[in-house]
């Protein structure tokens, strides 16, 4: 259960920060190797990426989309906060114009493919 | 009203630095009641053994915050009724610091990170030489007024979570009364603030989870304080690597 | 734990990387329509130093970026200090980068 000191909002964007980041640490090397496959067995590379076609796996791969955008999104949003000196109604105005572009833009993404 | 009738089930945290145990307390409701009430109420009426620490009652002093339900409060001003769950209340002492006996914790830690942090005055003047007139409405003294009004109490100091993982991390209060400092222009060592909050316990380590903020007392905003900390020194990190060059 | 060299470092990374990783995102959003091949990728990538110096750079600054991530991480919730926090850091940066350049060079050296 989540303690009763840390419900609120900006506690909840933190967590989620951090849990995106440490996702993204551990993904990144097996994302590192896989691609190296192409110098060293490239045949084992082909093989993974049909294997990559899978509606699981396909799945996994939206997580991870998920997981950078989170993590870019709330990273942007925490440089903000700290190094802009505006005003919280500032912020919560940026924070939603960036987050109607992303949605706007995911969804033109979706329609192209 | 039925409300007098009532009796609460009320917890509190007994035990010392070593080992402890919650105990339990049948309380009659009054109205108004606040928490400190409730605890000076068992003190007075089932166990005279029970150890709390207030003042002034009047949420001035800053002596009498206590973990109310898992949440960091001052206790004198809060009221039962807003925090009653169910029937039930549970009183621990103050998170993050070191427990001297049942609800009285030892704040020393807390306020060694005030000197740390160097949250004092560097004098600009002697007595000697007239009182600078500083304008209310100028932008430093709106930013040092924002953050004038604590008064000690150490909740944010037990709402943050950086602190409770990283004991080094100077927290909320002392950064937000270092920020203070730096943006008062009576102030003349605003660089040793800076040198103060840079270190590996500095003002850097903020995760911006904002309990600081969410739980003061007094709607003071430490998380704020902390983030212009952040970017002042960003920028003189920026300007003292361009004067080396 | 994080002093104002690691935070500067960890945030100027992350500004380095905003752009980047814009850029990766509509990438792969285009790579995968179709699905995957190898030869494909290779096509795209194959002595190409536009994409040698854009994912160096991206690998250099992911590097120094989850390294001193999962130095406070680690600080954090193990209690690890002094000499071996500063192992960890130094072990996770030069494994990045050892993994990342590899990769690097596998897509992008003809």
């Amino acid at each position: 259960m989540i303690k009763p000191h840390r419900t609120h909002a900006l506690w909840f964007a933190y967590i989620l920060h951090r849990l995106s980041g440490l996702g993204l640490a551990v993904f990144l090397p097996v994302h590192f190797y896989v691609l190296s496959l192409a110098l060293t067995k490239p045949a084992e590379l082909d093989s993974f990426l049909h294997w990559a076609e899978m509606p699981a796996v396909k799945l996994a791969e939206f997580g991870l989309v998920f997981l950078l955008a989170v993590h870019i999104f709330g990273g942007l949003r925490l440089m903000a906060l700290e190094w802009l000196p505006w005003s919280p109604n500032q912020k919560t105005l940026a924070a939603s114009a960036v987050a109607g572009a992303f949605l706007l833009s995911t969804t033109f993404f979706l329609q192209a493919i | 009203m039925s409300f007098t009738q009532n009796i609460m089930d009320v917890s509190i945290w007994r035990g010392d630095a070593q080992a402890g145990a919650f105990a339990h307390f049948e309380v009659p409701a009054q109205k108004s009641q606040t928490i400190l009430d409730v605890v000076a109420w068992i003190q007075q009426h089932q166990d005279p053994t029970l150890s709390y620490r207030y003042a002034c009652r009047v949420g001035m002093c800053g002596s009498c915050a206590m973990m109310v339900n898992g949440v960091p409060r001052w206790t004198c001003r809060t009221h039962v009724e807003k925090v009653l769950e169910g029937n039930k209340l549970e009183v621990a002492p103050l998170r993050n610091l070191p427990v001297i006996k049942d609800l009285v914790t030892d704040m020393d830690s807390f306020f060694d990170k005030w000197i740390a942090a160097e949250g004092r005055h560097h004098p600009t003047a002697s007595r000697l030489d007239p009182i600078a007139a500083i304008s209310p409405e100028s932008a430093g003294r709106v930013k040092a007024n924002a953050g004038i009004e604590c008064i000690n109490c150490s909740v944010c100091y037990a709402a943050c979570d950086t602190v409770a993982s990283n004991p080094d991390y100077l927290g909320p209060a002392a950064l937000q009364r270092a920020w203070t400092v730096y943006n008062d222009a009576k102030d003349a060592d605003k660089q040793a603030v800076l040198d103060a909050v840079s270190g590996v316990g500095g003002c850097h380590n903020c995760h911006t989870q904002g309990s600081c903020t969410a739980h003061c007392p007094n709607d003071l905003d430490p998380m704020t304080a902390i983030a212009g900390l952040k970017r002042v020194s960003a920028a003189s990190f920026f300007k003292r690597r361009k004067a080396r060059a | 734990m994080l002093d104002i060299r690691l935070y500067m470092l960890q945030r100027i990374t992350a500004l380095i990387m905003a752009p980047l990783t814009l850029g990766h995102i509509a990438v792969m959003i285009y790579a995968v329509q179709g699905g995957l091949t190898t030869a494909e990728i290779l096509s795209r990538t194959q002595g190409s130093v536009v994409w040698l110096v854009y994912y160096g750079t991206f690998v250099a600054a992911v590097s120094i970026h989850a390294a001193i991530g999962l130095r406070v991480i680690i600080a954090e919730t193990f209690k690890l200090r002094g000499m071996a926090l500063s192992g960890f850091t130094w072990g996770v940066c030069g494994l990045f980068l050892y993994m990342g350049a590899r990769a690097v060079m596998a897509v992008t050296m003809p």
